[in-house]
């Protein structure tokens, strides 16, 4: 025991002493939750399009102040004619453009119709598209309002709630993803790292020819981790709760208790790759390369799984990540308890035995 | 009870490369055991197969009359082991390091002060420095102490004075000789052929064979041939004209001079002379001398290749 405790604090002097690696274990997770929460998004803020009005009338007026009231748009440009249309979207700042005909306000009332011509830069089909429903909602309740009282005759109203986001926010999809992401790599790599450094500064070798046994080499190695990358979790979640404004509905207890696990599976994936490496950078690349990329694309955090093909489908069934980011979810935006991710909760205690055992079998208790 | 280390016969293959072969002493109780050789000889692979680190393809061996394949366990509680590499926590201290290996070996540095403290009192003043900020001989001398803490039965030391000053190696093979007069049985390797001198017996390794297991003095007394000592002012064109000449067996520089030996001994020294007389050597000097270890080793080194 008195063994045990002398290496876990030999790890931790390692840690401590190193600028390095206390700057990824808690300097890249702060970063890194905050690039992600602000920067991938998909809302949009303040698109800069471009006016071509050729009324300039008191309604066509009316209409691009309503476009940009709502802080979606931002006019970059009013533009004079047709031909500099072409020209200002070849600039690349913006990202649509409005053309409305002369006498807009006139047709509109009497001839009961007018129009107005949207042009988006489809570069970006994606944004096109989400810019060109923002513009026809807004302009479509210009019409309401305009139509005022007069009511037409036979209407369906749809009425709609989106439940548990109301304000669709999309950061409460990414803050789960980021989340799960960074305890994953910081936990992982760290793990990794520290094992195929022994290996590599040769310190492993008088490990070996001591009277240590292998698992309490590696139970020493990582338990002072299990506490560090807990304390990133509780990092983590703070930021999420304060800077992003995500809810936590469940169990606090639960919630916590479920970062434990998955920081326990983190880790013994961070054991297994340190198995089968010997070079610090190499355990970097395979803990960057083979958790990193597959985690972000097949996980559901930017993709969502149900419109990838079957086969990737059950290939996302292998990533812990995706577990993570349901129970993360269910927790924090549905207050949901363990009767509800009881099956991503046994997943996750599965993978960890797997993984643990699977080191247990690949350790080497020599050299090769 | 059995000697500490009882090697019988081991091979050992890396991919193509014959590793070690035939490899086969025993090191008695108290002994100081050298293994001399050159970079690439074996003698890393043969420290790792008697540490437990590495499995042979072929032979036994024994230390502590423990096997070093079933009993690796056993064995790695009773030996003392020093890699080629310096091995240490660069990042810890002197004392933290000390500390840290006296406990997992399962005692404390207070235990067994009285063996490392003729070495520890050298490195004291140093140990609250990190150990990758020690000297090169510092940092070996720290190694042995962690390698000594636990008591060991056996020592292994591999490669311990390489990168080390002239002075610390000497202070380094005076512990030495201390620890084996307290009983430990010590397998040492060195490219160094001085330290061979200051082994009770040593082997000569290259190229994965033992060449010849003899205390130092019976390795210098099987040097049969007379041994010349030559010198001039440009040694460079010396050695080019010594080896040229027909009669020359061997022509090595030591030092400031160049060790010769002849065919046919002493016989052809006047031949030898007369040739050299047309090249004009100036301050040429040649005296007869008696052979040192290096010498020895040269030749064993040669009649092997």
């Amino acid at each position: 025991m008195r063994q045990f405790f002398v290496f876990a604090r030999k790890e931790f002097y390692h840690i401590f002493r190193d600028k390095r690696t206390l700057l990824i274990l808690f300097g890249m997770p702060v970063v890194q939750i905050i690039l992600f929460g602000f920067a991938i998004t998909n809302e949009i803020k303040n698109a800069d399009i471009a006016v071509l009005d050729q009324s300039r009338d008191y309604y066509s007026t009316r209409l691009v102040q309503k476009l940009t009231a709502g802080g979606y748009f931002r006019i970059d440009r009013r533009l004079q004619s047709h031909r500099t249309i072409e020209d200002a979207f070849r600039e690349g700042r913006i990202k649509m453009a409005v053309v409305i005909p002369p006498e807009f306000g006139q047709s509109f009332f009497h001839l009961k119709k007018a129009q107005v011509q949207l042009l988006a830069d489809a570069g970006d089909p994606n944004t096109a598209t989400t810019l060109i429903n923002y513009a026809s909602s807004i302009i479509g309740n210009y019409q309401q309002e305009l139509n005022g009282q007069t009511q037409l005759p036979l209407t369906i109203d749809t009425t709609v709630t989106m439940q548990y986001n109301a304000a669709l926010k999309s950061v409460f999809l990414f803050v789960p993803g980021v989340m799960t992401l960074i305890l994953l790599l910081v936990s992982a790599m760290m793990t990794s790292i520290t094992i195929a450094r022994e290996k590599e500064l040769g310190t492993m070798e008088i490990l070996l020819v001591s009277p240590l046994p292998p698992p309490l080499i590696v139970l020493g190695k990582v338990v002072p981790y299990i506490v560090l990358s807990f304390i990133n979790a509780l990092m983590i979640l703070a930021l999420g709760v304060f800077l992003f404004g995500m809810p936590i509905r469940g169990s606090m207890v639960l919630l916590l208790m479920e970062c434990v696990l998955f920081v326990l599976t983190s880790l013994s994936l961070g054991i297994l790759i340190s198995t089968v490496t010997d070079k610090q950078q190499t355990a970097m690349m395979a803990s960057m390369m083979g958790l990193l990329m597959p985690t972000t694309l097949l996980s559901g955090f930017i993709f969502p799984i149900e419109s990838m093909p079957l086969p990737l489908q059950w290939l996302s069934n292998l990533m812990p990540a995706k577990w993570f980011i349901i129970i993360l979810k269910d927790i924090m935006l549905k207050g949901a308890g363990l009767e509800v991710i009881w099956l991503q909760t046994l997943v996750l205690c599965g993978m960890t035995l797997l993984f643990v055992a699977m080191s247990i079998r690949n350790f080497k208790t020599r050299l090769s | 009870m059995p000697a500490p280390i009882i090697v019988q016969d081991i091979h050992k293959k890396f991919g193509t490369v014959q590793a070690l072969q035939n490899i086969s002493f025993t090191v008695n109780e108290g002994e100081l055991f050298g293994l001399i050789g050159p970079d690439g000889a074996g003698k890393s692979t043969l420290f790792r197969i008697l540490t437990t680190l590495l499995l042979a393809d072929k032979g036994q061996a024994s230390v502590t009359g423990l096997d070093v394949v079933k009993d690796y366990k056993a064995i790695r509680r009773v030996v003392g082991y020093m890699p080629g590499r310096f091995s240490l926590y660069q990042d810890l201290t002197v004392a933290e390091n000390l500390h840290f290996f006296a406990t997992i070996f399962n005692t404390t540095v207070e235990a067994n002060y009285e063996l490392i403290e003729e070495i520890y009192v050298q490195i004291e003043p140093f140990k609250k420095r990190p150990a990758g900020k020690l000297s090169g001989g510092m940092k070996q001398k720290l190694a042995l102490c962690c390698a000594l803490v636990h008591k060991p039965a056996v020592l292994f030391l591999d490669e311990p004075t390489t990168g080390v000053d002239p002075v610390s190696r000497k202070e380094f093979w005076e512990m030495l000789q201390r620890l084996r007069k307290k009983g430990i049985a010590i397998l040492v390797s060195t490219p160094y052929m001085d330290e061979a001198m200051l082994c009770d017996r040593v082997a000569l390794i290259q190229n994965g064979e033992l060449l010849n297991i003899n205390p130092p003095q019976a390795i210098i007394r099987q040097f049969s041939k007379p041994l010349w000592a030559v010198r001039a002012k440009e040694m460079y064109r010396l050695i080019q004209d010594l080896r040229a000449f027909e009669d020359t067996d061997s022509c090595y520089a030591f030092g400031e001079h160049l060790h010769l030996t002849l065919k046919h001994g002493r016989e052809r020294v006047d031949q030898l002379q007369a040739y050299l007389q047309p090249k004009q050597h100036e301050q040429f000097s040649m005296e007869p001398i008696e052979a040192g270890i290096e010498d020895c080793f040269m030749e064993l080194m040669k009649s092997h290749r």
